[in-house]
């Protein structure tokens, strides 16, 4: 049985229908990107997925629950990492994960941390102020937040790769690897380069829905 | 509990690293009440008269000049989405960061209180129930300023706009807590307008957190 299962999900933004009629289901392991042009909708799929926008129609189900009704062990299991790096440039870059980890209900210790910190190759800049952190070092905190709360179960990663150097997307890819190893399901919105081995393709672009979905009964009345 | 002393315990940190910054307000609190004797000429009766409003006054105003900064920051950068997709409710979050917020600001104004109270010439009898109201009175500014600083969440020029939807919920607090020391000052048991207080910011500390966390909702989808 498929672990996340999205069916016929559509997403409404300021009037207008970005995508409809989605359907894909992922079992443990797996791992998916979703593709589309910019603008099509691709950072929208990974917020509904998350629960900060409400489906315009459709449902999605973790463990064969529904993720509105059930929402408690869905967001226990899921991580999501924005465009936003979501940092507290007064804190330092183990405080700000630190924070991340209590509030997620993992391991605080900063042995834990700092193996997290590793994986993204910060380690050496633990107790630096995340505001002194370039833009690509900053995602790669945000990248850590992830790996620093396991057990998770869902990753929604949101252009994971931007302002990323090469051997820093090859560490990302690494984690990701060992994420699916455990049973972890990793859906990634990305115009870069990110390799994921026997990804599944969402292609949100495609997706579009028939201008009876876009614009509803104006449409026909305008046809009339 | 474990997301409520996470917060809590963060944006403490995040308050001590920003020294001065998170005390701006209770300067403000100070400063602006030491200007009421400049202004209104130093006639000891006149300022005992006005002493309780007046720091009442300053005290809402000082509330508001720090409540802006309450979400807009981790609304900024990402940490509210964050905070509303973690396994525990968006409310007890909130209800972290009102607490955070009146042990930097309302906390303070009530310590310093009692060097306003001297240069406003207040009556001696009239100390303790400005200091008791102050301190159960404070808390609900910052719980019900929450509402008005998660509405305005994402604005521009919201400071503004939170002002105006502040002060006019502050209003029973200023009456019962100015009442009381007045009550006091003329004779009378202040137990009533305290008691008064205390219920505005009990409602405050169980309605507000839970309204607030709606309005960020909302502001985020």
């Amino acid at each position: 049985m498929p672990k996340l299962h999205v069916q016929d999900l559509a997403c409404r933004r300021g009037g207008r229908i970005l995508f409809a009629g989605l359907d894909f289901s992922l079992s443990e392991g797996d791992a998916a990107l979703a593709l589309g042009r910019n603008g099509a909708g691709k950072s929208s799929l990974l917020r509904v997925l998350a629960g900060l926008i409400p489906p315009f129609t459709g449902t999605i189900e973790w463990n064969g629950e529904d993720v509105r009704r059930e929402p408690y062990e869905f967001r226990s299991a899921m991580r999501y990492v924005g465009h936003a790096d979501g940092l507290q440039t007064n804190l330092t870059v183990i405080q700000n994960l630190h924070y991340w980890a209590a509030l997620y209900r993992a391991s605080t210790s900063r042995d834990a941390l700092e193996k997290a910190l590793a994986a993204v190759g910060l380690d050496d800049l633990a107790d630096l102020p995340a505001r002194m952190l370039s833009a690509g070092q900053r995602r790669r905190l945000a990248l850590a937040r992830p790996i620093a709360t396991q057990p998770g179960g869902l990753w929604l990663l949101d252009e994971p790769t931007v302002a990323l150097d090469r051997p820093s997307i090859a560490k990302i890819e690494t984690a990701i690897t060992a994420f699916r190893a455990t049973g972890g399901i990793v859906i990634a919105s990305t115009n870069a380069p990110l390799t994921l081995p026997d990804a599944r393709e969402i292609d949100v672009a495609a997706a579009m829905p028939t201008p009876e979905d876009a614009f509803g009964d104006a449409f026909e009345d305008a046809l009339l | 509990m474990n997301a409520f002393m996470a917060t809590l315990s963060r944006d403490l940190l995040i308050a001590r690293r920003e020294g001065g910054e998170s005390q701006l307000a209770v300067i403000f609190f100070v400063l602006g009440a030491m200007l009421f004797p400049l202004g209104v000429g130093p006639e000891g009766k006149l300022l005992a008269l006005m002493a309780a409003g007046v720091i009442w006054v300053m005290a809402l105003l000082a509330t508001l000049l720090a409540l802006d900064r309450l979400f807009q920051a981790d609304w900024r950068d990402g940490t509210l989405e964050l905070m509303a997709l973690a396994p525990d409710s968006l409310t007890l979050v909130v209800a972290a960061k009102c607490l955070a917020h009146w042990l930097v600001t309302g906390l303070p104004m009530v310590i310093a209180a009692p060097v306003m109270a001297l240069l406003l010439n207040l009556p001696p009898e009239g100390w303790p129930p400005l200091l008791a109201a102050l301190l159960i009175g404070s808390p609900a500014l910052s719980f019900i300023g929450a509402i008005c600083a998660a509405l305005i969440v994402g604005a521009r020029r919201g400071g503004v706009l939170m002002t105006l939807l502040a002060l006019p919920l502050y209003i029973p607090t200023l009456i019962f807590g100015a009442g009381a020391v007045q009550a006091a000052i003329g004779g009378f048991d202040a137990s009533a307008h305290l008691a008064a207080l205390g219920a505005i910011t009990l409602a405050a500390i169980a309605l507000c957190p839970w309204a607030a966390a709606a309005a960020l909702r909302q502001a985020m989808e």
